[in-house]
């Protein structure tokens, strides 16, 4: 196919032939190791690695598939197709992750190969949504849309996907790779909690450089990443990522998996001496065979449709009369939108976070909903958040109100982005074999227990982090308070850490002290959030009462009820 | 399991060095702690090393003029650190001679193997050379930059793999 023909849709890579012949062949590759696999010529040790690279879980009491979302970004077609495949292979829903990915938590091993043959079909895959490899790359879900942004990263985000996916020397390293990039100076991507971030801006004559972030991430060890090198031009920027991994790839450690991760290997070299290894390495390497080429950016540039952004001079006027009129419209728009480069949209987040719901899942009828919207009010395109919502990203300002309508009657106007009920949690010991408690139980309660919007916004800024083990997919290092199930005697526990930030103001969460019953936590953290309530400032936000006062304040109130 | 090159069963021309005997004749693959010695054989006779996949493959520089062959090791298929020490081989020694992947890869890294600047394989483990034939012809694109500059198809990087 021709790219002059090709139909290019909104925010996302469009595919041709040669990219679909790719994607048909890990198909048939995989259905064949599935073959040998059942046919007893792959031991399950030996077959693990190739099933785990095309997002295929063993989970507690299923397989599970994770399904890649390049860069959180798709579309109507492709979110339809999802429907299908969770009607048809799984329990009629799917979850969204804190990758910017979607997993089914019920699939059989024997229907995979379809399965991936149906996302074929729709230009999507689950390669490398697991293993030990370069992951996901993720990036900012108002990309191309915030009136923040310096940069759209999504571009260099799909070269990065590209660069990445099948990557000979780099699809067995040590440990699983995890690579953010962002384009805005306001850091929504969690960029120095990642092995790599990437922060994109404009540099002196126009063309993007990035500032480097190495060694974050959360997990047993939570360390914050430390900036590498600032100002890469754009033409080095896969040749000092090769350096990077490569040096990661000889020097990392193998006979420990929890001491694995990069972040592990530069706290061990210091950053001095890790620095020295990546720029030696990057000094001989040939950087005309990994130079990435303006005319590379723009061919892949070129293959991304632009939303036509073209509103009425009185778009928002119109808003401004839609949101007087009614006050829970008015809620939801200051809750749960983002103010777009163009005057006359608004970008408008989905919460997926229903009171008392699971943070993340979707029923199939609701992924339905979600790609007629998205056909109806944002050319088609859709977004997946690290939060675990779903973004619509360019909403014209006077249809606000029309999409914000079907959305409400259909429970996906819960108003409570940002706030208390803006949970992340991990599926827990409801669905994942490593972790010690339950994590959904706790976030329902809590969701409900805050469910009130108008206390919800009074509480104002608010995140609240679950994990279900150590491992913290949750990302409860992160979260102004966090929640870290753990296991005494066969009893859940859960240990509260507060003050942790993912964003500009970065900051691991610290643990206040002994962990709480099951039964007392939520309960312990109503306290916290009414302490904060009387002990807070005009306008503060609970992190910056927190961190204006201390730990020790908090404690009583978690620990010595009235 | 036979030596493979390019997908197909090829003839073994090297003795392995024997511990504890003395370096036969002809071509041979001494361990890297015999390097000196084989390295003081005659200068026709063919010399080649095996080396762990901890060796910092730039030890080798000043040997491989008098090197043939490098032998990388996989001692397990998770472990991908010969992946990187075949890559420095070609890229920054520039060696031409053969790299030879050895221990447990599996026939799904085939690609990567070559892609890396291994040109022979002599694997412990049991399947049928088709399996690695298959593993060869299976994939036919690539996306990123390899050792072996294959054609690029033309948008972004993208590079068809030639068989």
């Amino acid at each position: 196919m021709s790219t002059d023909t090709v139909t290019r849709p909104v925010g996302r890579y469009a595919y041709d032939e040669v990219d679909r012949t790719f994607v048909s062949q890990r198909v048939a590759q995989f259905r064949e190791q599935v073959g040998r696999r059942v046919a007893g010529d792959l031991t399950e040790d030996e077959f693990k690695p190739l099933r785990l690279m095309n997002g295929l879980y063993l989970q507690l009491h299923a397989y599970m598939l994770r399904v890649a979302v390049p860069y959180g970004m798709m579309g109507s077609d492709q979110m339809r197709e999802l429907a299908h495949i969770a009607r048809t292979y799984d329990r009629d829903y799917g979850h969204f992750t804190t990758r910017q990915n979607i997993q089914f938590n019920w699939i059989r091993l024997e229907d995979t190969p379809d399965i991936l043959e149906r996302l074929a079909g729709v230009n999507m895959h689950a390669i490398q949504t697991s293993g030990n490899c370069i992951r996901n790359v993720t990036c900012d879900e108002f990309a191309g849309a915030a009136a923040d942004e310096l940069l759209d990263p999504r571009i260099h985000a799909e070269i990065l996907r590209q660069w990445s996916t099948l990557h000979p020397e780099f699809s067995f390293l040590p440990r699983k790779f995890k690579i953010a990039i962002s384009g805005s100076p306001h850091d929504r991507v969690a960029a120095r909690f990642h092995d790599i971030g990437l922060v994109a801006h404009p540099g002196p004559d126009g063309r993007p450089v990035f500032d480097v972030f190495v060694g974050g991430g959360l997990g047993r060890t939570p360390i914050i990443g430390v900036k590498l090198r600032d100002n890469l031009p754009e033409e080095d920027l896969l040749a000092y990522l090769e350096a990077v991994v490569r040096v990661y790839n000889a020097y990392g450690r193998r006979d420990n998996m929890y001491k694995a991760r990069i972040k592990i290997l530069v706290q061990a070299l210091g950053v001095e001496q890790f620095r020295e290894k990546v720029d030696a390495e990057f000094a001989q390497m040939n950087r005309a065979d990994y130079r990435l080429e303006p005319a590379i950016v723009e061919g892949i540039r070129a293959r991304f449709g632009i939303p036509d952004l073209d509103a009425p001079a009185d778009a928002a006027q119109k808003l401004e009369a839609d949101r007087k009129a009614d006050a829970r419209f008015d809620r939801w728009v200051r809750t749960n939108t983002h103010t777009h480069r163009h005057e006359g949209f608004i970008s408008a987040v989905v919460s997926i976070k229903p009171d008392g719901g699971i943070p993340g899942d979707v029923t199939a009828d609701q992924m339905d909903l979600i790609a007629d919207l998205a056909d109806a009010f944002s050319f088609g395109e859709i977004r997946v958040t690290h939060m675990q919502n779903v973004v619509l990203g360019h909403v014209r300002k006077d249809r606000l109100r029309d999409l914000w309508l079907r959305l409400d009657g259909a429970g996906l106007g819960t108003p409570n982005i940002g706030l208390v009920g803006d949970i992340i949690a991990c599926p827990g010991l409801d669905y994942c074999a490593l972790a010690n408690a339950r994590s959904i139980p706790i976030a329902q309660k809590l969701s409900a227990r805050f469910a009130n919007p108008e206390l919800q916004e009074n509480i104002g800024n608010l995140r609240i982090n679950i994990s279900g083990c150590i491992n913290a997919c949750g990302h409860h290092h992160a979260g102004h308070i966090g929640i870290l199930g753990v296991d005494k005697r066969g009893e859940e526990f859960f240990q509260l850490t507060l003050g942790g930030s993912a964003e500009n103001d970065v900051a691991i969460g610290q643990i206040i002290g002994p962990a709480l019953p099951e039964d007392e936590t939520v309960d312990a953290i109503a306290r916290l959030i009414d302490t904060y309530l009387v002990l807070r400032h005009e306008g503060e936000a609970f992190i910056e009462t927190y961190r204006r006062l201390g730990a020790a304040s908090f404690k009583d109130a978690v620990y010595a009820p009235a | 399991m036979p030596l493979l090159e390019n997908g197909h069963v090829t003839e073994d021309r090297w003795a392995q060095a024997t511990a504890g005997e003395a370096l036969p004749d002809g071509a041979v693959i001494v361990p890297l702690e015999r390097l000196e010695e084989g390295l003081a054989r005659p200068k026709a006779a063919p010399l080649g090393v095996a080396i762990g996949p901890d060796v910092d493959v730039a030890v080798l520089r000043p040997a491989l003029p008098r090197l043939a062959l490098v032998a990388v090791n996989f001692p397990t298929f998770r472990d991908g650190r010969a992946f990187t020490q075949a890559r420095a081989l070609r890229e920054h020694l520039s060696f031409t001679g053969e790299i030879r992947a050895t221990g447990t890869p599996l026939p799904d890294q085939y690609e990567f193997l070559l892609r890396c600047g291994v040109t022979t394989v002599q694997t412990d483990r049991a399947e049928d050379v088709a399996v690695w034939q298959q593993a060869h012809e299976i994939i036919s694109i690539a996306y990123q930059p390899s050792v072996l500059h294959e054609r690029p198809q033309g948008l972004g990087l993208r590079r068809f793999l030639g068989k």
